[in-house]
């Protein structure tokens, strides 16, 4: 009998699947073709206090084996995304993660508190993005910063609280020891790559911010060792991120220490993407004679 | 619940002007293949290009419906490669399409490679309609739209038929009850510029886009109402609701 559910921070996931924040909306546009319960849980979009129109000028750009984006954040705000998105999401039997972003401190506590008076599963804390001029990254990259921002949104918290983190981070394992150490019940690793791309054409950047988040299939050996170093040096539940196109990618990231995963640039490739992955988890363990994902996780 | 990409079977891949191609597939559908202005997203590939391409439905007869695109990079070239019989995978249809419900005179104008959903609503139409087409030198698809509308207006960049200049030199927006155009985003922003205030003006909008069905917030545009996706909520909007310089 195959068993992928997974416990993390005491809230049970079906399977260790994960929609990633900023790829999958707030459900409604993939409930058009698969039903979205099947998921182990789902990150919703970047929150941040105050609705954001997000960025300018182009915002998605293709590279080789990766997709750059400068979406900048564009989301409803947290009392819009309570009043008007959260009663859907709950409807679903599936975990709902709220990624949570800000400019200040004080923004994210804010935030955090209004969510303590909802039904969310789970807080997701992201000090990693890179598309945003304040805030964001720069929380992200020193351990120091970072172990601040956790420790001031622990103080409030009352949800089981996971730290997205950068790959910009000066060191990752430092990092994701100081935010365990600041009161991250997971951590979720890693965010997209800062990268750049120029038209020549033109002869300027390609985004109006210059550098934007580069993710996909190109990224996934770095994330995977980061995902592997990050998950032999603490010891709460790793979510790794990076790359996963199908369901040989998320065995590797579970044989690299990883509890569980979160699937982004797929859901734009392919609608069903998650389902499809969640469907091949289950062959692959049954046809390996492998009946929890405990027996693989870390063998690496 | 709607279906993902589907494979299809590929019916004709066939060059009509340098670099333009007209593509037939064979779908099978228990629903509408799509309406003017809608599109789906195409791959025949795996993970490379990463991305899907998306295309504007032409035509619909049958099962069969056309597109028409432009080799402009890596994923519309590999296109230009396939041959009838071979697979291609599409999902759609997607979007939001013209409003049909309309009478009096109608002004379709389209610049460039926004002609094919301008083809597809001139035969869907059910009233008079004036087709204003501006290329930059080959002429295509003029013969085969001539049979749904009352007249036909052709510039070229050089010159070679119709009249020499842009489309928009020749529009005259005070003839006509409502007003439909796709092409380049400065185009379409000067025929809402001449229509002002008078008449309805319908802009088709085109956009990088990566998911095709409203996850990505990839395609996002600037409205008088907010964000919204060229995809999901588009491509066609009111033309005075969208900022063009945006």
């Amino acid at each position: 009998m195959i068993d992928t559910k997974v416990k993390i921070a005491g809230v049970e996931f079906k399977n260790p699947v994960i929609a990633a924040s900023g790829t999958f909306g707030f459900g409604r546009e993939f409930l058009e073709y698969f039903p979205i319960s099947k998921l182990g849980g789902l990150s919703t979009k970047g929150l941040t206090l105050r609705e954001r129109e997000g960025n300018k000028g182009v915002r998605i750009h293709e590279t080789i084996g990766g997709i750059m984006n400068s979406i900048g954040l564009q989301n409803p705000g947290i009392d819009a995304f309570i009043v008007e998105e959260l009663p859907f999401l709950n409807s679903q039997d599936t975990v709902i993660i709220a990624n949570v972003s800000g400019n200040t401190i004080e923004e994210y506590v804010i935030s955090v508190e209004k969510l303590n008076q909802t039904e969310i599963d789970m807080i997701e804390l992201n000090i990693s993005c890179p598309n945003v001029k304040e805030g964001g990254i720069s929380f992200g990259t020193k351990a120091e910063i970072a172990s601040n921002v956790v420790t001031q949104v622990r103080k409030v918290c009352q949800k089981p609280l996971i730290v997205k983190l950068s790959p910009s981070a000066e060191n990752i394992v430092e990092m994701a020891e100081s935010c365990v150490e600041a009161g991250a019940d997971a951590l979720s690793l890693v965010n997209t790559f800062p990268a750049l791309a120029i038209d020549i054409s033109k002869k300027k950047a390609i985004f109006d911010n210059i550098t934007a988040g580069l993710s996909g299939p190109c990224i996934k050996p770095i994330a995977l060792r980061m995902v592997y170093e990050v998950s032999k040096a603490v010891d709460v539940p790793v979510i790794g991120i990076g790359g996963i196109m199908d369901y040989r990618d998320v065995i590797e990231y579970i044989m690299a220490g990883a509890w569980a995963v979160q699937v982004g640039t797929a859901n734009f490739i392919n609608p069903n993407a998650c389902a499809e992955i969640i469907e091949g988890i289950e062959e692959y363990l049954q046809k390996e004679g492998i009946s929890t994902l405990e027996e693989i996780r870390g063998i690496i | 619940m709607k279906e993902g990409y589907r494979e299809v079977d590929i019916s004709s891949n066939t060059e009509i002007a340098k670099d333009i191609f007209e593509l037939k597939v064979q779908l099978e559908s228990n629903d509408s293949l799509g309406d003017p202005g809608q599109f789906y997203m195409f791959r025949s590939w795996d993970f490379d290009p990463l991305l899907s391409r998306p295309f504007s439905i032409c035509n619909i007869e049958g099962n069969v419906v056309t597109f028409l695109y432009k080799i402009v990079g890596r994923g519309t070239n590999y296109l230009s490669k396939l041959k009838p019989k071979d697979k291609l995978k599409v999902l759609g249809p997607l979007g939001n399409g013209f409003n049909l419900n309309v009478n009096g005179k109608a002004a379709l104008i389209s610049g460039g490679i926004g002609i094919p959903p301008m083809i597809y609503l001139a035969k869907k139409l059910s009233t008079e309609i004036y087709f204003y087409a501006g290329f930059t030198n080959e002429v295509y698809y003029m013969d085969y739209v001539q049979k749904y509308v009352n007249k036909i207006y052709i510039t070229t960049e050089d010159g070679s038929t119709g009249q020499k200049g842009f489309i928009t030199d020749i529009f005259r927006p005070e003839k006509y009850d409502v007003v439909f155009t796709c092409g380049p985003s400065p185009m379409m922003k000067k025929v809402v510029e001449k229509c002002e205030n008078m008449i309805p003006v319908f802009v088709s909008m085109e956009s990088i886009m990566a998911c095709g069905m409203g996850a990505c917030l990839g395609c996002s545009i600037k409205t008088k109402s907010g964000m919204k996706r060229v995809c999901k909520e588009g491509p066609v909007f009111e033309g005075r609701e969208v900022f063009f310089d945006d």
